[in-house]
């Protein structure tokens, strides 16, 4: 265990824990945008900088990546920190002045108006999405294209992808909703799939169906309702970690159905 | 091949007699500095002009290339090594100089007045009238240890190589050294990372050796983006073994069995050589298996980079390899714990590893009573800009800027005034004339505002405008920018986008506050090195020249006469004399006159490029 202090709040983490793990369990809040529990630190909003004391000049780090060390001082609210993360805000602004999840952020920040040049896009470039097909669906169907001011998320040539099993998780993420669901998307699946129709639970290796009952159209799908309802989160976190006690309830739910 | 295969010293003793006798052959040997510096200036051309005129005079003499000797200014060069007699070097050889040259060489006839200098290496007797190598200003200040061979061997061969005495050190170390042994000689010697962090080689050796795992990495990144740097190209096409042998001792202390070499492929000169090195060195059994019989196994694979500036950040270095986007991820942990493919990595800069043999051989007390106290041993730059000449050099580390822009650039080009250094590529800063004296190492570079970087020194004269100056490096940094993290994404551009509003003369009172807080925001919170280091440009700028944006932004007006918004050219009713020079290199036509009457120039249709401003030997031309 190690302990450190978070706005002197002393809290005792786990080695290799990071920054933001720490506050979460005192409660301090810090913010992020391209953060979420089931992913890999990212560090790419920079939302979550944090004051980091030390004897040869205070450190600015990202909490969401940065692991605690021993008797270490952090400060999340300092006037230096809450005026690096306004900046960043007021970059995000004027890069979407239309995205909710943004507007929210800079009134949430006191910022009311940004002295850039606006430019309406609506992907803040997160990359949760494009690290949940990759990293834990496994499907890869999107990924960044281009850089710099140029970056954005694509498919392989600007195509619908062949590889996508549409589980939805992409969209379930994105923080500002700029990828939407096609509701009859699933449906499209069949004919790429070629012969074995696996719905796309079952792709995702949470049921055995081979066979749907519902003509692929899965608003009318039972389990995946009840999926969506029982969990918190998308399911494919459920399928990826099945040690949890909600997710082991979950996977019985799921058997007695099936029964 | 195998019956090719070093295995004792007398082996290598071997080949560096058969090394010696190509170096110095029983007969006339012409070389010419065949790197992209000299191929740029014609060297190719004048190579084939050249065994030519040999057949044709039926000369009896051996033909070869040479990799760049670092001054550039004067390629392409030809070097003429009589048997028993000092080598001297023909600067600026053009086609039309070519047929005296060889006809000169078959009557035994030296041509003083081309020559550049001699250089003496194994015969004593000089030509008098031409001066010595190490008296020309060029060369005098400088002390070559990574460049060592650079232009004194031919690149493709390795038997040259190991005539200078090259995998000497790596036999040494394979027979009887311990890889800890070499790691306190690395540590010792002071030797620090030379791709411009400065962190010390030994140490991060130490590290990824005592990180856990069975598998690791080497890695030499020669991803070399600078704009003006170009150590990393020169050393690859001039001396590919250099570097191999450095890696494989690097390789053999932290315990790797495979190593990487990242080159940009922008590079393909230095991709063949390189290459080719490789393959020279596996026929004789020094990479592969068993290397000397020692039971250390080590192999390297090239890996071209595909023209991304940031793939010179480790992170993203690695990203690349492993064949993903390329963009760096958060550290800690670093590569030493966790890099390529998630396993302890080591990642040295070209340079660095061009060092690592030497200080094998002559010891690490030798190589750090080179320098200063913090910054141990020699460090290359790439001069290039306002100065009169133009090349790499390498100079022992606390040397002074003035020493480096007056002595061995040889002054600023034309006479005019020096107004800055730039150093450290386009993530550095700009260092002021007041600051000249300046020694140069990592510390006094940082204290500055600047930083080393991988060695780009571009010196700038009194016309140029330092507003732009910093316009030009955010264009670059904003193309090159990966785009992953938001400050320096957004940051960049932003900042970019009001550098090139004041040099429009739009700027307002309070954009350099406001570009104040940016930089700041970009320095402290980006995720890489390139978007920590992003806003030194501006920074150093502000700090040294912070009147030209305020005139800028007050006045209107560019005081060096480059924003072309703020400038007008017009013409000195006194001075001009009608000589019609500047109406030929007018593009638009705005120039007209008479032949020795005085000249008009019709501010409609001025574009303001300023060519007639170069052209005029009077000074007529007046830059407002």
């Amino acid at each position: 265990m190690i302990t450190l202090s978070i706005d002197n709040q002393e809290v005792s983490v786990k080695k290799g824990a990071t920054i933001l793990k720490a506050s979460e369990k005192l409660g301090v809040e810090i913010p992020t945008l391209c953060y979420h529990e089931g992913l890999p630190p990212y560090g790419a909003c920079r939302l979550c900088v944090v004051e980091v004391i030390e004897e040869k000049g205070n450190r600015i780090v990202a909490a969401c990546s940065f692991p605690v060390e021993e008797r270490m001082k952090v400060v999340t609210n300092s006037d230096r920190v809450l005026k690096r993360r306004k900046m960043i805000v007021e970059f995000l602004l004027a890069r979407c002045p239309e995205v909710k999840a943004v507007s929210d952020l800079a009134d949430k920040m006191g910022i009311k108006k940004y002295r850039f040049k606006p430019k309406n896009e609506d992907c803040i470039l997160c990359g949760l999405c494009v690290r949940v097909c990759n990293e834990i669906v496994g499907t890869g169907a999107i990924g960044f294209v281009n850089r710099g001011k140029k970056l954005r998320v694509d498919t392989p040539f600007h195509l619908a992808s062949d590889v996508c099993i549409g589980c939805g998780a992409c969209s379930y993420l994105c923080p500002t909703g700029t990828i939407e669901m096609e509701l009859n998307a699933v449906k499209r699946f069949r004919e790429l799939l070629g012969s074995e129709h696996k719905c796309r639970y079952a792709l995702m290796g949470l049921v055995s169906y081979k066979v749907c009952s519902n003509n692929y159209e899965c608003w009318k799908c039972k389990i995946d309702q009840r999926i969506r309802d029982t969990l918190e989160t998308h399911p494919i976190f459920a399928a990826k970690e099945i040690k949890t006690e909600k997710v082991k309830r979950y996977l019985s739910f799921l058997k007695k159905i099936q029964e | 091949m195998s019956n090719k295969k070093i295995i004792t010293l007398n082996d290598l003793e071997c080949l560096r007699e058969k090394g010696l006798s190509l170096i110095y052959p029983d007969k006339t040997k012409i070389s010419v500095g065949m790197s992209t510096c000299g191929i740029s200036t014609g060297a190719r051309e004048v190579l084939q002009s050249i065994s030519k005129e040999v057949k044709n005079h039926k000369l009896d003499c051996v033909l070869g290339q040479t990799g760049c000797l670092g001054f550039c200014q004067k390629e392409p060069l030809v070097e003429i090594l009589e048997p028993g007699k000092p080598k001297v070097v023909y600067a600026e050889m053009s086609l039309n100089k070519v047929p005296e040259l060889i006809s000169n060489i078959a009557n035994h006839k030296i041509e003083k007045e081309w020559a550049l200098c001699q250089i003496i290496e194994r015969y004593s007797p000089k030509f008098p009238g031409i001066p010595l190598y190490q008296d020309v200003g060029f060369f005098k200040k400088q002390k070559k240890i990574a460049l060592r061979n650079c232009g004194f061997i031919n690149p493709d061969s390795i038997e040259e190589y190991i005539a200078k005495g090259g995998y000497f050190a790596l036999h040494k170390v394979l027979n009887g050294m311990k890889p800890e042994e070499i790691i306190d000689i690395i540590i010792e010697s002071g030797l620090r990372g030379r791709g411009g962090a400065g962190f010390p080689t030994g140490k991060k050796w130490e590290i990824t050796k005592s990180s856990k795992g069975k598998i690791k990495y080497i890695i030499c990144n020669a991803d070399e983006g600078d704009p003006g740097a170009y150590m990393d190209r020169c050393l690859l096409e001039g001396d590919p073994h250099s570097i191999l042998e450095g890696m494989i001792i690097g390789a053999y202390a932290i315990g790797v069995d495979t190593g990487y070499i990242y080159v940009r492929a922008e590079y393909p000169l230095a991709i063949a050589k390189f290459t080719q090195a490789i393959k020279q060195a596996e026929e004789y059994g020094i990479l592969g298996k068993d290397i000397f019989n020692s039971g250390f196994s080590f192999s390297v694979k090239v890996n071209t980079g595909a023209g991304a500036f940031v793939c010179g950040e480790e992170m993203a270095l690695i990203a690349s390899i492993e064949g993903g986007w390329s963009g760096p991820r958060p550290r800690p942990p670093f590569p030493a714990e966790s890099g390529l493919w998630s396993r302890p990595t080591n990642i040295n800069n070209v340079e660095t590893w061009a060092n690592v043999p030497v200080i094998i051989d002559k010891g690490a007390h030798w190589y750090s009573k080179i320098g200063t106290v913090k910054s141990k041993g020699t460090k290359v730059f790439s001069v290039v800009g306002k100065v009169n000449n133009t090349g790499l050099v390498e100079v022992p580390m606390g040397i002074s800027l003035s020493e480096i822009v007056y002595e061995i650039g040889g002054g600023i080009l034309n006479n005019k005034k020096f107004k800055a250094v730039q150093t450290g590529g386009p993530s550095g800063g700009c260092i002021p004339g007041s600051l000249i004296d300046l020694p140069v190492d990592y510390e006094r570079l940082t204290e500055v505002g600047s930083m080393m970087g991988s060695g780009g020194m571009i010196v700038m004269d009194e016309n140029t405008c330092m507003v732009d100056v910093a316009k030009y490096f955010l264009g670059f940094l904003e193309d090159e920018s990966c785009g992953k993290c938001v400050p320096c994404r957004e940051g960049i551009e932003k900042m970019r986008e009001i550098v090139a509003k004041i040099c429009k003369g739009e700027g307002e009172v309070g954009d350099i506050e406001l570009l104040e807080d940016i930089a700041v925001t970009v320095k402290e919170t980006s995720l890489c090195g390139l978007g920590q280091t992003a806003a030194n440009p501006v920074l150093t700028t502000l700090k040294y020249f912070k009147n030209e944006y305020d005139e800028h932004i007050r006045n209107k007006r560019c005081p060096a006469g480059v924003c072309v918004d703020l400038i007008s050219y017009s013409i000195d009713a006194k001075t001009c004399t009608g000589c019609g020079a500047c109406v030929r290199p007018c593009p638009t036509n705005a120039i007209t006159g008479e032949k020795r009457k005085l000249h008009s120039l019709d501010q409609e249709k001025c574009i303001k490029c300023g060519a007639c401003y170069e052209t005029c030997k009077f000074d007529s031309i007046i830059v407002k």
